[in-house]
């Protein structure tokens, strides 16, 4: 075995490991007796820490395999943050016990995975300008920062989940709705490529962009194809619609094409677990939460904020500008990923001071936290694979 | 100034709203915080006197209050946020790529992105973050920063420093955390005491009342770190100057040599060598990528000598240079020297360093010379034979056929075309040919069809040319100071917090109430570690969810 099987392997383990462990989260909810700690809950928690060591077998031998920290592009900082979310998760897990956490936090964490194993798995060499140990210092701690701050995400939604009325429709619970879809959109790009990927669909199209011709490779069947563009494939089959002319970039069509399938694909699961549930996912969950403590929700909520946000501030503030300092000869440069980084700290500057000195407790410290956490997967997400600047990782 | 005494003979200043002493609610006072309409007293500033909340009268108080409002300075926060997001729409006019269509932003925003870059353009989001009004708010922010801490910091050091352990029954009452109990042992009182400070906390007792407290400092922190914030504003209003700030491009070919721009013509610096590698493909950890990627490039170098200039001793004497140092600079390796950083920034392969033609008759194949156009230098005429004459009517180092025609991208010769104008000596006129766009098809262009000569090129040489930056930053370590104290400012106020507790004698019995400025999970296990193994009750939560 090689280092690179070895770790696919772990990575592997780690996510059955923390699949296990949620179904044990679960079964703590069903506790009648809330006094009793609960088997359950430490044996979820056994599970994580070992997922966890499993996750970290994996990002240590994957280092072996490529000699460099692997954060270096979408699918490696992507897992990094994954595995920053169960290491958060436990921290506030030893200060306050609530495993109700570990029962959301785990999804979202595999999720993460999940999403980031759709992108190329393989090893690629460190490109020049990431030539450097400012890579593992400065990427590893804006992935924990943001992780820790992701913890502040699951306890408020736990927290609308527990605490939001959902006996008549109503603009809230409709927003909460919209957040829970949001998660099952993923679920949906994760489903579809996994499907196509399987079964090995490619097509190839070429197409003209800025006076110069480029070829997209198609892994899922065209809906949506570049703008002004032609089939190289023999025998491919033709999109429905080109992709509009002011999306440009390199492979727009391809990436609306992949938003288009995992729309479809999310909204069709989300609507069969509606059929099945016929409530909202969010009142369907709503009574299993009955005991959960909302003032300790809350409590982590900001906990975790405080936490993530000096931790926060020096990765993806400090770090990065020594960093840039020293590959691009300024500290600050306005990239669109720094400045999206600068917009994730005014956020929760702002989150800090509205709760310290407005006092914005409970339920809309709740909302921010989701918004929060709405910030940092757009810079994660949308600034890497459409904004894309310096710091493309795709 | 009116100054308010309170019962306990604690004289407090005009604006108080808990007297400093003992904590009682000053009537008159208790809107300014909200007490009056809440059974739980606003402890944010220890219900201390602040200038913002006392004084509205002349117009300077109406500014800082203004400035001191936190709402003013969340919303100036928010505006930001909102404002650098609009930012990243479309990429900043600095950030245009290379190979776009126009680099001019007039034609670039407009034809790549429709109407809404024609608006981004107009509205001048494409250098939005050094426009004026980004700036302002900004810079209101820090206004903002400086009156907002002023305004409640000293008071609330004072409130601080004057507190009694012996606080009023109503203060007491009206904290979060607080229980009676009515018959306390002096034993049990003891056992209180060691219990606190076995958790490390400074106890203090006046006439038998305890106040135990922990991390006060902690409430510095974001008075720490504002400070923090202001040096950085500072840092960068000062980089706006040229002696605190420098920021120079030089471009310089292989085996060239020439001045360092930024350093007053103190510095010369020569190319020995632009190296770039590539990963190599049979290396098996990465063959996966490369063949998918093609080639991944993994240094790119250059090997420089840096000369010093020789005092002139006579003004006007030959310029005479000698060797300062030899470096190798690459990414994230950078070369430092005299306060002066030169950084591998960009590379051209092979430009054109001179180009070789020949002028050959049509008609007989027979050639009648031969010229060599030197790029960095091209001569307005060059005499050939037998009389012949080249003449260059147009040159452009970087060819390409724009809408408008023939033009150049660059002023870098990567890929030249000239148009000629050939004059021989039997005919009057000069004929034209067009030579050149060597990258896509080479072409030989006669636009009469008319010509007896023909230009090609015969011969070319070939340079790689290396892109340094050169930077002079004296505002850095200013920087470096403001992230510090900002950074310890933050952990001061979020990694800490200040716990008190207060058991003041009732009777027979004790008052015991409990504040934290955060995490109030941590205060109340300190409790309850504190009384366990004695009569007094737990403190009761009386906060008010709304
Ligand atoms: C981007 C700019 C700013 C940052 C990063 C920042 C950061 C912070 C932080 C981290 C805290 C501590 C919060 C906590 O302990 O939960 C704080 C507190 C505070 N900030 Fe700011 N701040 C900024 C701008 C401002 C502005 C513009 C104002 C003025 C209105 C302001 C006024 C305050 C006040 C009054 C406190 C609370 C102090 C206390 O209650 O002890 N801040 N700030």
């Amino acid at each position: 075995m090689d280092w690179f099987s070895i770790s696919s392997g772990a990575l592997y383990t780690a996510f059955i490991l923390y699949l296990i462990a949620t179904f044990f989260f679960g079964a703590t909810i069903k506790d009648k007796k809330t006094t009793h700690k609960g088997k359950s809950g430490t044996i979820g928690i056994a599970l994580t820490i070992a997922g966890l060591i499993a996750q970290l077998v994996y990002f240590i031998t994957r280092w072996i395999a490529s000699g460099h920290a692997p954060v270096s592009n979408m699918f490696e900082f992507v897992t990094s943050f994954g595995m920053g979310l169960v290491l958060a998760f436990l921290i506030l897990y030893f200060i306050y016990r609530i495993t109700v956490l570990g029962l959301f936090a785990l999804p979202i964490a595999m999720i993460l995975i999940a999403y980031a194993s759709m992108f190329p798995t393989e090893i690629a060499p460190l490109v020049p300008s990431l030539k450097s140990h400012w890579l593992y210092i400065h990427v590893t701690t804006v992935s924990l920062g943001n992780a820790i701050l992701a913890v502040s995400f699951v306890s408020g939604l736990i927290f609308l989940i527990r605490q939001i009325d959902q006996t008549v429709k109503n603009k809230k619970n409709i927003w909460l709705e919209l957040i829970i879809y949001s998660l099952f959109l993923f679920i949906g790009f994760i489903v579809i490529s996994s499907v196509f990927n399987a079964t090995n669909y490619e097509a190839v199209y070429g197409y003209q962009y800025n006076d110069k011709s480029y070829q997209s490779t198609y892994h899922m069947p065209p809906i949506a194809g570049p703008h002004n563009g032609e089939i190289l494939t023999p025998g491919a089959m033709k999109p429905l619609f080109e992709a509009p002319s002011w999306m440009h970039g390199k492979d727009a069509g391809q990436k609306l094409n992949t938003i288009i399938w995992s729309i479809m694909a999310g909204t069709l699961i989300y609507g069969i677990v509606r059929l099945v549930l016929r409530k909202r996912v969010g009142a369907a969950i709503q009574p299993y939460l009955n005991k959960t403590n909302p003032d300790m929700l809350d409590e982590v909520t900001y906990r975790a904020v405080t936490i993530g946000f000096p931790v926060f501030t020096l990765g993806g503030l400090i770090f990065a500008a020594i960093w840039a300092q020293i590959a691009w000869d300024r500290f600050w440069g306005w990239d669109p990923k720094e400045v999206w980084a600068l917009i994730t700290w005014f956020f929760y500057a702002a989150f800090l001071h509205l709760r310290l000195s407005r006092g914005w407790h409970g339920e809309k410290s709740a909302w921010l936290a989701v918004g929060g956490f709405a910030i940092i997967m757009f810079n994660i997400i949308v600034v890497n694979l459409v904004l894309a600047g310096l710091h493309s990782y795709a | 100034m009116k100054h308010i005494k309170c019962e306990c003979g604690h004289v407090n200043p005009e604006g108080t709203v808990l007297c400093e002493a003992c904590g009682k609610p000053i009537e008159g006072n208790q809107h300014i915080d909200g007490n009056d309409r809440k059974k739980l007293l606003n402890m944010r500033y220890e219900g201390s006197a602040r200038r913002s909340q006392t004084y509205n009268k002349s117009i300077i108080d109406k500014i800082w209050s203004f400035f001191s409002s936190v709402k003013v300075g969340v919303w100036l926060i928010v505006i930001a946020l909102v404002a650098s997001a609009i930012g990243t729409i479309y990429p900043q006019k600095m950030y245009i790529p290379a190979d776009a269509i126009s680099r001019d932003p007039s034609i670039f925003y407009e034809e790549t992105y429709g109407l809404t870059g024609k608006i981004f353009y107009q509205l001048g989001f494409h250098v939005l973050y050094s426009s004026w009004w980004y700036m302002l708010l900004i810079a209101l922010i820090g206004v903002s920063l400086v009156i907002c801490s002023l305004d409640r910091f000293v008071p609330l050091y004072k409130a601080l420093k004057r507190q009694k352990a012996k606080r009023h029954p109503s203060f007491l009452e009206r904290q979060r955390l607080f229980s009676q109990t009515d018959h306390v042992t002096d034993g049990e009182k003891e056992q209180v005491i060691q219990a606190l400070k076995k958790q490390k906390y400074k106890v203090r007792h006046e006439e038998g009342h305890i106040l135990a407290e922990k991390g006060r400092f902690s409430r510095w922190g974001p008075y720490v770190n504002h400070i923090g914030l202001i040096i950085i504003l500072l840092a960068a209003l000062l980089r706006t100057s040229s002696f605190m700030y420098i920021d120079e491009y030089v471009w310089v070919r292989e085996g060239e040599q020439t001045v360092i721009d930024g350093t007053d013509s103190q510095f010369y610096i020569e190319n020995k060598e632009f190296i770039l590698e590539t990963y190599d493909e049979n290396d098996e950890r990465f063959a996966e990528a490369i063949k998918k990627q093609g080639a991944i490039p993994s240094n790119f170098q250059t090997n420089v000598i840096i000369y010093k200039a020789k005092e002139q001793e006579v003004p006007g004497q030959e310029l005479e240079l000698e060797v300062y140092d030899e470096a190798e600079i690459y990414m994230n390796h950078p070369y430092k020297f005299e306060g002066y950083t030169l950084y591998q920034a960009g590379y051209q392969l092979n430009e054109f360093t001179t180009m070789t033609f020949a002028v050959t008759d049509i008609n007989n194949n027979e050639q009648i010379d031969q010229f060599m156009i030197d790029l960095t230098n091209p001569q307005e005429t060059y005499e050939l034979n037998d009389g012949f004459r080249v003449m260059i009517s147009e040159y452009y180092p970087e060819y390409y056929m724009s809408d408008n025609g023939p033009d150049s991208r660059t002023d870098n010769t990567k890929n030249p075309a000239f148009v000629f104008a050939v004059s021989t000596p039997d005919s009057e006129g000069a004929e034209v040919s067009f030579v050149g766009d060597y990258m896509n098809t080479p072409t030989n262009f006669d636009a009469t069809g008319e010509n007896d000569y023909r230009v090609e090129l015969i011969d070319a040489e070939m340079h790689n040319v290396s892109g340094l930056t050169v930077r002079r930053d004296y505002t850095l370590p200013l920087f470096g100071l403001g992230a510090a104290i900002f950074m310890i400012g933050v952990m001061q106020g979020m990694y800490w917090q200040h716990r008190r507790i207060w058991v003041n004698v009732k009777g027979d019995g004790v008052l015991l109430a409990g504040h934290t400025n955060k995490n109030w999970f941590g205060l109340k296990k300190d409790i309850e570690k504190v009384i366990s193994d004695t009569s007094i009750n737990q403190v009761i939560d009386q906060q008010e969810l709304d």
